[in-house]
């Protein structure tokens, strides 16, 4: 029974209309969407340029000109918000990339070869996870001084072990089952097994993965800003324009209310995301609701 | 049980090993001459020897590396080059706004999470369920530095109940000590507890569809006797492992709170070890820090071996 | 009156129907079998005389028991009855125990709850219990763990549980389909004894007629939701007035036309095992000391000629599927040799194994996970497909994977369907398919239909007969179920604790088998004509 639920997901029209019965999913992607188009279009417009520092309108309270108002520089925080959206997306997205791009590989590896491979894997795996990102960025940024490619690299090696393990228990769990002992009946060796069996059975797990990941690293990435380890000024950054805003707050506390807003709903909106993709894709977990 | 302890202590150990290595190349291998790096281009030729005489960097780097892991085997630190005194005691001094302020975290956010997830788990699919796991899902989003932003604005500024920042130190008495612990540990503390509420509750849920817990409903015995006699030690195993990869992020998340607060903890430390370039500080205080996250995971395999009999197997 | 009394009984789970208007009665010390195949309703019957149902479910009619009117029940009341006065035996015996509590923790448990005795007689009587159902303290003392234990103790222990209090009503939900056929019939020993010492009603459900013919007064056959027919055994089973209850009858004796058996020994063989032992490393005894290794598979030797039908029995745990394994070259014995066709396999690489394993392939047990869910039929037939040297078309390769569905009678145009859109009968067609697409000579099947309901079985089974005779493939056909290695095997090999113990033609040793294992698995066998036969003597 549980197949058919599975696999009417085969389909782009069945899943579609699957996901949008999910309410996280909706909610989630709409979000989601939202804080993307911002980003893109702060590459074509924005409110005010966030590159001049207009300090006359210092410290304005939001109004019809200002929206959210303005910060010590006079620069608008709506258009602020806008352009560090961005620093987050990338910094995030490229760290899940890292993550994938090496992770997976590894998981994969480890699953299909076991013995020892495995056991040094799961250990590398170990010794990453004793090394937060915010240690990591600590380390690089006192060799390399500060920047958002130590964001990037100390969020991306935080990452790797986290798709390796879900790469792995997904694959080791698929391995003995009978259609893969059909497949090695049929000749094919592992690595054809992991591209055309193993790889599309995890893919589901590995997209919900993504997206709890991708959120990780948005707020992974606003805490580095913040404490100086990440994007540097003028360069604006949510986390950035918190550390800003706190000496500031008594007069104007609007100017850490909504770039910490922003970053609240970007990481729900990516959470709910992966809840309803994981309502979708795995009828294990839906059950359970 | 004890060949499974002892293997979990053996990787333990070696995990600290590798640690040390990688620390050790990326902050004294990595930079070329940590001493210039330290000191900046500026600096004198003087100073430079100084520097390296003391650092030992004209020593071959095995025997660096052996001198360096066996001062932190003998809580040798070395000396800060920024304060001029022992990095032990610096640390020492620290740690006692730190440790207390992590394991306050720690209490805190597992006192709220385990009983919002039994109660969200037990009540499923019904409106205290949805209202708590909607709460749990905003919590997971919330930054703990934007939190404790909050936090001071609410408790400090407006109410003010409590200080701002800072710490009185512990020679003044617990109450004001604790009183300036209180917001940066609920800051902390309260995304972890969202987390953790929803690793409790999905983990019971699927407990809770087992076979064996219908036996024990067949046995006659009550929904919620079930729940806690049967279901809740055997949801404890995936909350255990989340527990002890949280310590890491409470840690990590120290450091950040402690720059919110301006509380002079290890994380305050590190910082301005950065911006002074004190290699011998940064060192330390990362391996400390691993070495914590490495300890704890240790003692969750432990725990383990507690919950699930399967573990300690009979020879 | 009757101790349990089901009238009308309606049950449907989100909307959908479930049961449609259930009747059934059970006197006190009388046992009722419930027969019908998978998706009939029996779980959802006694679920809900436990008010066990699923969330979403909801039931109307009337379900008395003892006087007690259960749908109305508060939930108060039905855990006083639960454990109590009725009991009940589960499936799945692997999972039916919390993995955390000692079985002693766990049987003493419902006694103290309902008796509120203390903790020492709990105990005392927990261990009368046990010892009752054949774990004796002296080998298996309170404090020991469910993953201790083997399936077959498990649900001993599960049966204990139930048994505990001397419930007026034991319902035992397909208590022995996870089990070999040895511990099965130990385990219908237990309850049958059970049930007559302590006068209790047993509710039988099982898919098998043979189980339920055996164990039963009266028998209820369901099908989608609804009796079919209902009734005293012996007379409902030998009339066998209503069609579905014939259909029923027959395809569990189902024997599928085969010629008779051709000889082969003039032939060159096709499969040669020859001293094969596969050993697997023991458990650590501690970090510096190894265990000691233990022999999944332990000298075995034998030949299949082309075109034989070998049948390789055995309980379960024997070794029969590992052995299997090493012949698919799926896994290296660790010592002696295994030919096909006069070639050595366990020393090649995979690549130099391409070749020959264009003549062997497999069919396994269970229909739903022989297919990767996210391929089309095309794909999944063609996969064997892999091991010729030339490089297949698009066209040509359709066109032989619609000779195989074709071969398995099924459409081509099945083709570019997915495989959760067949049912399980259909998914072992492809299945077969898949495995005969390259011509094998050797096709090996593990437990092929076993999952299957009896009348999809009878389908299959025709359909493995029929390759046989028309391709010329030889088949080792891995079984535990006598009745299928009688219907489609010419010789059978009798494997236990990693040997084989006996082997012959299949008729011959079924009819009169001479080793301890072999007469053991004979005599569980549940069978049919027998258990009809005894019931009408029983009878007079």
């Amino acid at each position: 029974m549980s197949d058919a639920a599975t696999t009417s997901t085969e389909t782009a029209a069945g899943f579609v209309a699957k996901a949008f019965s999910s309410r996280s999913f909706v909610i989630g992607f709409a979000i989601t969407a939202v804080v993307a188009l911002m980003a893109l279009v702060s590459f074509f417009w924005v409110p005010y340029d966030v590159t001049v520092l207009p300090v006359a309108d210092r410290m304005k309270p939001p109004s019809a000109t200002h929206l959210l108002g303005t910060d010590h520089f006079g620069r608008d925080i709506l258009s602020m918000i806008m352009v560090g959206s961005r620093n987050s997306i990338a910094v995030a997205l490229v760290a899940v990339g890292i993550g994938m791009g090496l992770g997976v590989p590894l998981g994969c590896w480890a699953a299909a070869r076991g013995g020892w491979v495995d056991e040094v894997l799961m250990r590398f795996n170990d010794l990453v996870f004793a090394f937060p990102a915010l240690l990591s960025a600590i380390m690089i940024t006192a060799i390399f001084g500060p920047g958002a490619i130590n964001a990037i690299i100390a969020i991306g090696i935080f990452n790797v072990p986290v798709f390796a393990r879900v790469a792995r228990a997904g694959a080791l769990a698929l391995w003995p089952r009978e259609f893969i002992l059909a497949a090695r009946a049929a000749g094919k060796g592992p690595a054809l097994i992991t591209v055309e069996h193993i790889l599309p059975n995890i893919a589901s797990a590995l997209l919900v993965q993504g997206t709890i990941q991708f959120a990780l690293g948005v707020l992974a990435e606003a805490g580095l800003s913040y404490v100086g380890l990440g994007a540097q000024p003028p360069m604006p950054s949510w986390g950035r324009m918190l550390f800003d805003a706190q000496t500031r707050m008594m007069v104007a506390p609007y100017l850490a209310i909504f770039p910490g807003m922003a970053i609240v709903a970007t990481v729900l909106g990516l959470n709910l995301l992966g809840d309803g993709l994981s309502d979708v894709l795995d009828p294990k977990l839906r059950r359970q609701r | 049980m004890t060949a499974y302890l002892l293997k979990r202590l053996l990787i333990g150990a070696a995990t600290m090993v590798v640690a040390s290595l990688v620390v050790f190349a990326v902050l004294e291998i990595l930079p070329g001459d940590p001493a210039q790096l330290m000191l900046g281009m500026n600096a004198t030729p003087d100073a430079l020897a100084a520097l390296r005489e003391q650092m030992g960097l004209n020593q071959p780097l095995l025997f660096r590396y052996l001198d360096w892991v066996g001062g932190l085997l003998t809580l040798d630190l070395g000396r800060s080059y920024t304060y001029s005194v022992p990095v032990r005691d610096l640390v020492a001094e620290r740690l006692v706004v730190s440790l207390p302020l992590a394991i306050i975290a720690l209490f805190l956010s597992t006192a709220i999470a385990l009983p919002v997830g039994i109660f969200a788990a037990a009540r499923r699919g019904r409106a205290g369920d949805a209202v708590s796991m909607g709460a749990a899902q905003l919590g997971v989003a919330i930054p703990n530095f934007w939190f404790a932003l909050l936090l001071i604005y609410t408790f400090a500024v407006w109410l003010r109940l409590v200080p701002a920042g800072g710490f009185p130190g512990w020679g003044g008495g617990v109450w004001p000590a604790l009183k300036a612990l209180i917001l940066p540990a609920v800051a902390l503390a309260l995304p972890q507890a969202a987390i953790l509420a929803r690793v409790t509750r999905s983990a019971l849920i699927e407990v809770l569809g087992e076979d064996y817990i219908r036996t024990a409903r067949a046995k006659g015995m009550p929904r919620r006797y079930v729940l806690w006699r049967h279901a809740l030690r055997n949801a404890m195993i995936p909350v255990l492992t989340i527990l002890g990869l949280q310590f890491a992020f409470l840690l990590a998340g120290t450091i950040i709170i402690e720059n919110v607060f301006y509380l002079p903890g290890l994380g305050r430390l590190v910082f301005q070890a950065i911006t002074q370039r004190d290699l011998i500080v940064v060192e330390s205080v990362v391996m400390l820090l691993v070495a914590a996250v490495i300890v704890v995971n240790f003692l969750v395999d432990l725990s383990y071996a507690l919950v699930d009999p399967r573990l300690r197997i009979r020879t | 009156m009757s101790l349990l009394e089901i009238e009308k009984l309606t049950v449907d789970i989100g909307g959908t129907p479930i049961l449609k208007g259930i009747d059934l009665s059970i006197a006190a010390g009388e046992t009722v079998g419930l027969v019908g195949e998978s998706g009939s309703g029996k779980s959802m019957t006694a679920l809900t005389v436990m008010r066990l149902l699923p969330h979403r479910a909801r039931a109307s009619g009337r379900v008395i028991f003892d006087g007690i009117d259960i749908l109305a029940a508060t939930e108060e009341r039905m855990c006083e009855l639960r454990g109590d006065d009725i009991g009940m035996v589960f499936q799945e015996p692997m999972t039916a125990l919390n993995p955390v509590k000692t079985i002693g923790e766990q049987v003493a448990e419902g006694i103290r709850w309902h008796t509120g005795a203390g903790r020492a007689e709990a105990e005392e009587r927990a261990r009368r219990i046990l010892d009752r159902v054949g774990l004796p303290e002296a080998k298996f003392p309170l404090s020991r763990y469910p993953h201790e234990l083997s399936g077959g103790q498990r649900q001993r222990v599960v049966i204990a549980i139930a048994c505990a209090l001397k419930p007026k009503l034991l319902i035992a939900d397909e208590p022995t389909t996870a089990l070999d056929v040895v511990l099965q019939k130990q385990i219908l020993d237990l309850l049958r004894d059970l049930v007559q010492e302590n006068r209790m009603g047993l509710l039988l459900i099982s898919h098998d007629l043979a189980v339920v013919t055996d164990m039963s007064d009266r028998v209820t056959i369901m099908r989608h939701g609804e009796v079919m027919e209902e009734g005293e055994t012996a007379r409902t089973l030998s009339g066998q007035v209503h069609p579905y209850t014939r259909q029923l009858a027959e395809a569990s004796m189902h024997v599928p036309a085969r010629t008779i058996p051709r000889v082969y020994d003039r032939q060159a063989p096709l499969l040669e095992v020859n001293n094969v032992v596969r050993e697997y490393p023991g458990r650590r005894v501690s970090l510096l000391r190894k265990g000691t290794p233990t022999r999944a598979v332990d000298d075995v030797s034998f030949t299949i000629h082309p075109g034989q039908s070998t049948a390789l029995v055995g309980r379960s745990g024997c070794g029969k599927s590992t052995l299997a394994r090493m012949i698919l070259a799926l896994d290296r014995p660790t010592a002696g040799s295994i030919r096909l066709s006069g070639e050595e396999l366990t020393t090649k690489d995979e690549a130099a194994l391409k070749p020959l394993r264009r003549n062997m392939q497999v069919v396994f047990q269970d229909p739903y996970g022989s297919f990767d869910p996210r391929h089309r039929v095309e794909r999944l037939v063609a996969e064997p497909l892999h091991l010729l040297d030339r490089r297949i078309g698009v066209a040509e390769r359709r066109e032989m994977v619609a000779a195989a569905l074709h071969e398995v009678g099924l459409s081509s145009r099945d083709m570019d369907k997915y495989p959760h859109e067949f049912s399980g009968g259909q998914r072992q067609r492809i299945s077969i398919a898949r495995a005969i697409i390259t011509r094998p000579k050797l096709v090996v099947a593990d437990e092929p239909v076993s999952a299957l309901d009896v009348s999809i079985r009878a389908q299959i089974l025709d359909l493995f007969a029929d390759l046989n005779q028309r391709l010329g493939v030889a088949y080792l056909f891995i079984t535990h179920d006598l009745t299928v290695a009688r219907a489609i095997t010419d010789d059978v090999l009798v494997m236990h604790d990693g040997r084989i113990v006996e082997r012959g033609r299949t008729a011959d040793v079924l009819d009169d088998p001479q080793s301890d294992a072999a007469k053991d698995l004979v005599a569980a066998a549940p069978d049919l004509h027998r258990a009809i036969a005894r019931r009408l003597r029983e009878q007079g």
